[in-house]
C-alpha cells in the first residue's frame, strides 16, 4: 500500500513539474502580451525607429526580417536539399559520406555566436561584403544547413523504395528517378523541414549582431549590399534601454516576432498532416 | 547522358562537401585571430588570468572571469533544467497515456522554438523582479534569473532526448520488473533510469553544450561585468555576452580588442566542441547496446 501511494506521490509530481514547464510558456506569453498589446497598432507597423518611443516603429525591422530570411532559403535550402539527397541516395556506404555525416551532426551543435564570428571573417572581411544583407544571410544560411540537410534526409527516407525500383525498372536513369520520382513525393516533408529551419534563423540575434547587422537603421533595406537590421535585434536594442516605453516597444515586437513564428509553425504542421495522410 | 549523370553526382558531392568546409572555416577563422592574439598576449595570462579588462588603457586578458561567469550561468540552468526535464521525460514515456503526450510533446517544442531574445526580456523584465521580492539581495541584472530561464530553455531538449533514449530500452526489461511487483516509479527509476543511463547522459552533456552556447538571455540579462565570483546575485558578463559587447561598439579590425572576441570564441568552440564529441560517443554506444 505505501509503494502505490508512492508511485502515485511520483507520478503527482513529475506531472506537477512539466504543467510547471508549460505553465513558464504561459506565464512568458501573458507578461508579454500585457507589457506590449497596447502600442501594437498599425503605426507601429509602418514606422521607422525614433528617439521617441511612442513613435517607433518597426517597418524596417520587419522587412529587413522577411528579406534576409528570403535569401538565406535561397542560399540554405538548394544547398541543404543537394547535400541530403547526396547523402540519401548516392553517397550512402562510402568513407566520405561517413564523415560528412558525423560533421553535420556536430554542426548543428555548435553555437550560433560562432557561426557569427565566422560570419565576420569570411564573409563581411574576408569576401568584402561589409555588413550586408548578403554577408547575413549567408551565415544563417550556414547556420540552418544541417538542420535542412537533416530533415530532407528523413523525408527521403520516408519514400518507399518501390517507388526507385519502379522507376528503374522503367529504365530511368538515378537522377531522373531522384527528380521525377523520389522528391515529388518527399516535397511535403523538404517543405516542412524548410519552414522549421527558416523560423530558427527568423529568431536568431548572436550571429548577426556579431557580424554588426546595425541596432539602428532608420530605412528598409533595399538590396542585396544595403545594411540592414532584423526584428530580433529591434528588439534586443530597445530592451537594453532602461526606460519603460522602449521596453514595451521591444514587448510588441516580441508579439508580432511570435505571431510569425505561430504562423510559420502552423504551415508546417499543415503539410505534416497532409503528407502522413497522403502516406497512409 | 552519362556524362550529365555524371555532372548531377559531382555537383551534389560538393555541395553536400560544403559542411566540411563549414567545420574548416570556423577553425581557420578562429585560430587566424587567435594565434595574432597569442602573439601579443602570452597563452597563460589569457588562461590563466584573473583579470578580464581589454577595453581599459592598461588592459588586462586574463579570460578566467568570463569562463567563471559561463559556468556560473550553465550551473544554473542545468540545475533547473535536469531534474525537470528528466521527471518529465519519465512521466511523458512512462506514465502519461498516448493522448496526454500527443497534447504535451507539441507544446515542449514551442518551448524549445521561442526565439532566445524573447526569453531575455523574460529573464530581465519578469523573472527577475519576481525573485527579488523574495532575495533582497539580488540585482538588477544577475546570474540567477538569466541561469533558470536559460533552464526552462533547455529543458525540452532534456526532456525529449532523455524520453527517446528511455524509449530505446527494451520491453522485456519493464515487463520483468512489473512481474516481480514493482510500481511503476520502483520500474523508471531502477530499471528503466539505469538502462537508459549512457543516452541520457548523452543528453545532459548536450544541454550543457547548449547553455555554454547561449548568447542573448545572458547578453540582456546578466549584465556586462566581467567578475571572478560565484554569486549568482550580481551582475556577471559570460563568453558570449563578451563577444556581443564588443561586436556592438564599432571596433577596428586589426586590433587587439578585435582579436580578443575571436580567441574567446575560440575557447568556446573548444568546449562545446568537446562536450559535442562525448555527447555523440555516448549516444553511439547505447545505441549499439540496444540495436
Amino acid at each position: 500500500m505505501k509503494r502505490r501511494l508512492l508511485d502515485l506521490g511520483f507520478q503527482a509530481l513529475a506531472l506537477l513539474i512539466l504543467l510547471l514547464a508549460l505553465g513558464s510558456l504561459a506565464a512568458l506569453i501573458a507578461d508579454v502580451w500585457s507589457d506590449g498589446a497596447s502600442r501594437l497598432s498599425w503605426s507601429f507597423m509602418t514606422g521607422f525607429p525614433s528617439r521617441r518611443a511612442a513613435d517607433a516603429g518597426i517597418y524596417h525591422a520587419l522587412t529587413g526580417s522577411v528579406f534576409v530570411i528570403l535569401v538565406t532559403g535561397a542560399l540554405a535550402v538548394p544547398i541543404g536539399v543537394a547535400s541530403a539527397i547526396y547523402l540519401e541516395e548516392y553517397g550512402t556506404r562510402s568513407l566520405v559520406a561517413r564523415i560528412i555525416e558525423i560533421n553535420i551532426t556536430n554542426l548543428a551543435a555548435v553555437p550560433s555566436i560562432i557561426y557569427g564570428l565566422l560570419g565576420l571573417g569570411l564573409f563581411v572581411r574576408a569576401m568584402g561584403m561589409g555588413r550586408s544583407v548578403l554577408a547575413g544571410a549567408s551565415t544563417l544560411a550556414l547556420l540552418v544547413l544541417p538542420v535542412v540537410i537533416l530533415a530532407t534526409r528523413e523525408a527521403l527516407r520516408a519514400v518507399p523504395p518501390s517507388i526507385r525500383e519502379g522507376s528503374y525498372a522503367l529504365g530511368a536513369t538515378k537522377w531522373q528517378t531522384v527528380w521525377f520520382q523520389v522528391l515529388p513525393v518527399a516535397l511535403p516533408g523538404i517543405l516542412t523541414g524548410m519552414i522549421l529551419a527558416l523560423s530558427r534563423a527568423i529568431g536568431e540575434t548572436a550571429p548577426l549582431i556579431s557580424i554588426g547587422a546595425l541596432t539602428f537603421v532608420a530605412f528598409a533595406p533595399d538590396g542585396l549590399w544595403s545594411p540592414f537590421t532584423v526584428l530580433p535585434i529591434q528588439i534586443f536594442n530597445w530592451v537594453s534601454r532602461p526606460q519603460v516605453e522602449f521596453q514595451a516597444n521591444a514587448a510588441a515586437g516580441i508579439l508580432v516576432l511570435l505571431a510569425l513564428l505561430l504562423t510559420m509553425n502552423a504551415a508546417a504542421i499543415w503539410l505534416r498532416d497532409r503528407y502522413q495522410k497522403k502516406l497512409s | 547522358m552519362k556524362r550529365f549523370e555524371f555532372v548531377i553526382e559531382w555537383a551534389l558531392f560538393l555541395c553536400a562537401l560544403l559542411s566540411i568546409g563549414t567545420t574548416i572555416g570556423i577553425i581557420v577563422v578562429l585560430a587566424v585571430e587567435t594565434f595574432a592574439f597569442l602573439r601579443e598576449v602570452p597563452i597563460t595570462d589569457f588562461l590563466f588570468g584573473t583579470d578580464w579588462t581589454p577595453l581599459f588603457a592598461t588592459p588586462s586578458f586574463g579570460v578566467l572571469p568570463l569562463v567563471a561567469g559561463t559556468i556560473l550561468v550553465s550551473a544554473i540552468a542545468m540545475a533547473v533544467a535536469l531534474p525537470m526535464g528528466l521527471l518529465s521525460a519519465i512521466y511523458l514515456s512512462e506514465y502519461a497515456p498516448a493522448g496526454v503526450r500527443r497534447v504535451i510533446k507539441p507544446i515542449l517544442e514551442i518551448l524549445a522554438g521561442v526565439p532566445t531574445v524573447v526569453y531575455g526580456y523574460f529573464a530581465l523584465l519578469f523573472v527577475t523582479p519576481i525573485l527579488q521580492r523574495f532575495i533582497p539581495g539580488l540585482a538588477g541584472f544577475n546570474a540567477l534569473g538569466p541561469g533558470i530561464v536559460m533552464g526552462i530553455m533547455i529543458l525540452p531538449l532534456v526532456s525529449s532526448l532523455s524520453e527517446d533514449a528511455m524509449q530505446g530500452v527494451p520491453r522485456g526489461l519493464r515487463e520483468g520488473a512489473y512481474a516481480l511487483g514493482a510500481t511503476r516509479m520502483q520500474t523508471s527509476l531502477s530499471v528503466v533510469l539505469p538502462a537508459a543511463f549512457s543516452g541520457i547522459t548523452a543528453a545532459f552533456i548536450l544541454a550543457a553544450s547548449r547553455a555554454i552556447g547561449e548568447t542573448m538571455i545572458v547578453a540582456i540579462a546578466a549584465g556586462q561585468q566581467p567578475r571572478l565570483t560565484l554569486n549568482p546575485l550580481v551582475p556577471v558578463e559570460t563568453m558570449t555576452a563578451y563577444i556581443v559587447q564588443v561586436s556592438l561598439g564599432d571596433t577596428p579590425q586589426g586590433t587587439l580588442e578585435y582579436r580578443t572576441i575571436f580567441a574567446v570564441g575560440m575557447l568556446l568552440f573548444l568546449g562545446t566542441f568537446a562536450l559535442n564529441l562525448v555527447s555523440a560517443w555516448l549516444r553511439e554506444r547505447y545505441r549499439e547496446v540496444y540495436a
